[in-house]
């Protein structure tokens, strides 16, 4: 539940970065009343405001991420909306993505009202599901997409399961269509990837580990701008991981296809030599790839190829982790540490301003799924994060609240962090702690 | 345990002392020519000890568990006979007398095995990376015997071993491995070991099965497609076994037609140098990737590898545990 606070609220001198208007001011006063941002306090409310010292912070919309899983329903063991929306706020992430591969999968209006009662009883960031495309997300029956969409669903996908058939991703997006629902799709020909464990490459010929070429993504995200051309439908393509992949978007867009796509920010930071100790925690899908992949997307994220930066939070127990690489379930939890992870890759190493990863965090997102959210606009919901860019901190196993024990980037130090993230304008964490 | 060895060094003979310090063997990829070296003066040590009658106490009261969780009798028999050889209790366990079909975990089924007060444990495993993760998860030794398509570390061993023994010395040598390259840890671990002991390597077979991206994670290795160019220099030729569990359909199109295509027969033997040598880590397709002339036959060296594995693998017991403070 998100109760809303409402006694005034004043952010003082932060530095103000608002990319969907364009906004950068070295030092501005934001006000925040009944939950939105007004242009201004009256003098009695500011007396009786609350006041935020911001000085040598960031202020910037809250993040969205389109691809994240919270466990449940299901999968308790690994996550709960609690403990998942909680990882998020300290990670910046005021709204999130949640992906349908749940048990049972959110195919059904049913399942759809168990998320959002779950949603208001335990998440403390605006949680908004995706639905499947097809039944059981087994790309052979379309899903009631309408009725999934009046229940509340903001998109539909069959997640990591694909569809593999043509004709029926076809005609799923024909359908969606008349919703005007974005299907976001993970690019995979499971055909070329049976028993993949890693990108095909040197790494996975000198460990053993049976290859998953680029070719296996780069062949839907082809097959899927053809098909948003064809049917006009809206298409968000997950996490990609090929360079080659984001050619094919940038040659997509030029033809003003109506495709968008999303990077991960451990796809932005690592590569496949990372695996050389079969560290199971980045067996990722798709997997990470080459040096030259990451530095082809990092430039696609910066030309606009890219929307959106996503966490692709996928938890799983450490003990689910703790075994041979083969047997490893696939995924990182990653809500904590994507901005800090992302702001390493893009800003620390030069390719870019914060501005414009704070653009791929909130506007990137929003318009993608024509999401009403990420930005500092008045009137809006008073979701925004404090950062501080020369915090110097480190990420540690005691530190987390994900319930998850599979974040690859346990241990590290990063630049910047998330001072404080505000929902509605109610401060749901500060200093890496929950208030 | 710290032993010393005499090596050739130029113009001087120097006496170095090496310490044995790994308490694991899971891969040739963390050893040093030195410790290579070494191993192989240990090895050359035990082979007194094969004769029949033979034997040495140099692990008496100390217990080994082959844990073999993939087919094998050949690795597993050379192993047992190893450990039997330095006076070791030997436990072997197969795949379906396992736990592991139960569903409990390697490293449960690890330390069920510790806790009995086990010295090492030889693990073969149809997963990449089994063998190092079960290494950092025991304070014991674990010895790889294979681990899915990564190393079979004790192989390339013994094939490095055998040609010291042929040629007086690795160094310069020119050793072709032929087959199935993307599958094989045999394959892996030799191109590791044989590069380390300054031999020039040279990758054969079907392109599928032998793909360019090989000389990316192997620069120093050659690749080529043509039987003829892959066995004229040679001083041998190393053939791998087609593993038919393995391999999917899409890597070539049937026994016949890669026999054709790169089957040693004899006159295709007859384009090797005079000298050199054919070796195999069994076990052998007979009629696949060699004929039976030629297995058979003065250039083959496959019964002195098999002969040598248990002389290597007594070394690798005895350092790897011998390397424990107790």
């Amino acid at each position: 539940m998100i109760p809303q606070d409402h006694t005034p609220l004043i952010i003082r001198g932060a530095r103000v970065i608002d990319p969907a208007s364009g906004r950068d001011e070295a030092k501005a006063d934001i006000f925040i009343k009944d939950g939105v941002f007004v242009e201004k306090l009256s003098a009695s409310e500011q007396a009786s405001a609350r006041v935020v010292d911001a000085k040598n912070l960031i202020l910037a919309p809250g993040f969205i991420d389109l691809n994240c899983r919270l466990g449940e329903p299901g999968r308790s063991a690994r996550e709960t909306f609690r403990t998942g929306t909680q990882a998020a706020a300290i990670g910046g992430f005021t709204t999130v993505v949640t992906m349908p591969d749940s048990l049972p999968a959110a195919d059904s209006v049913g399942t759809i009202q168990l998320i959002r009662e779950l949603s208001q009883r335990d998440a403390t960031v605006r949680v908004l599901p995706a639905g499947t495309l097809t039944k059981s997300h087994e790309g052979k029956a379309l899903a009631p997409l309408g009725s999934l969409q009046k229940a509340g669903v903001v998109a539909v996908t069959d997640t990591t399961s694909g569809v593999q058939n043509n004709e029926i991703m076809r005609r799923a997006l024909e359908y969606a269509t008349m919703f005007n629902l974005v299907v976001l799709d993970h690019c995979q020909d499971s055909s070329m990837t049976e028993n993949a464990q890693m990108h095909e490459g040197a790494w996975s010929l000198r460990l053993g580990l049976r290859g998953w070429p680029r070719a296996a993504e780069e062949i839907v995200v082809s097959s899927d701008c053809v098909l948003a051309g064809l049917t006009k439908a809206r298409i968000h393509l997950q996490h990609l991981s090929s360079g080659g992949s984001a050619e094919i978007v940038r040659r997509a867009k030029a033809t003003k296809a109506s495709v968008t796509a999303e990077v991960s920010a451990l796809h932005l930071l690592l590569t496949d030599a990372a695996l050389a100790n079969y560290d199971t925690r980045l067996k990722l899908n798709p997997p990470l790839r080459e040096e030259s992949d990451r530095l082809a997307l990092i430039a696609a994220l910066v030309d606009g190829t890219i929307d959106a930066i996503c966490s692709d939070h996928s938890p799983c127990t450490s003990t689910e982790k703790d075994c041979e690489f083969d047997l490893a379930p696939f995924g990182a939890a990653s809500l904590e540490t994507a901005f800090a992870a992302a702001y390493e890759a893009i800003v620390v190493a030069g390719h870019a301003d914060i501005k414009l990863l704070i653009a791929r965090l909130t506007t990137g997102p929003a318009k993608a799924l024509g999401l009403n959210a990420g930005t500092l606009r008045h009137g809006e919901p008073a979701d925004f994060v404090l950062i501080n860019p020369e915090a110097n901190w480190k990420f540690t196993a005691e530190k987390k609240l994900s319930k998850s024990g599979n974040n690859p980037l346990t241990g590290r130090t990063f630049k910047a962090q998330i001072h404080s993230t505000f929902v509605g304008g109610r401060c749901i964490c500060q200093d890496g702690k929950i208030a | 345990m710290v032993l010393t060895f005499v090596r050739a060094n130029g113009k001087n003979r120097m006496a170095q002392q090496l310490t044995w310090t790994k308490k694991d063997l899971t891969g040739i990829e963390g050893l040093s020519r030195a410790e290579i070296e070494f191993l192989f003066s240990q090895a050359d040590q035990f082979l007194p000890a094969l004769a029949p009658g033979k034997g040495l106490d140099l692990m008496r009261g100390r217990t080994v568990v082959n844990l073999f969780l993939e087919p094998s009798t050949r690795t597993c028999t050379a192993f047992e006979i190893s450990a039997k050889k330095l006076g070791a209790e030997v436990v072997s366990i197969n795949t379906t007398a396992s736990s592991l079909v139960k569903g409990e975990t390697l490293r449960d089924t690890a330390m069920n095995i510790r806790a009995m007060g086990v010295d090492a444990i030889v693990m073969r495993h149809s997963s990449a990376g089994a063998a190092r993760y079960l290494g950092e998860a025991l304070d014991i030794s674990v010895i790889n015997a294979g681990d899915g398509a990564h190393e079979h570390p004790t192989q390339a061993l013994l094939d490095a071993f055998t040609l010291k023994q042929r040629f007086g010395k690795v160094e310069g040598l020119k050793v072709t491995i032929l087959g199935d390259i993307l599958f094989s840890r045999v394959a892996r671990s030799n191109i590791l070991c044989l590069s380390k002991l300054g031999a020039q390597v040279t990758l054969a077979g079907p392109a599928t099965l032998v793909p360019a991206s090989l000389a990316e994670a192997f620069p120093q290795v050659r690749i080529v497609h043509d039987l003829k160019t892959a066995l004229s220099d040679a001083d041998a030729v190393m053939l791998l076994r087609i593993q038919h569990e393995r391999q999917t359909t899409t890597h070539f199109p049937s026994l016949n037609e890669y026999t054709s295509q790169f089957g040693i027969n004899a006159s295709r033997a007859a384009w090797m140098k005079p000298n050199a040598i054919i070796m195999h880590p069994g076990p052998i397709n007979r009629g696949v990737e060699v004929d039976s002339d030629v297995a058979d036959g003065p250039r083959s060296v496959i019964l002195e590898q098999v002969r040598n594995g248990v002389a290597v693998r007594m070394a690798v017991l005895h350092l790897c545990t011998g390397c424990i403070n107790r």
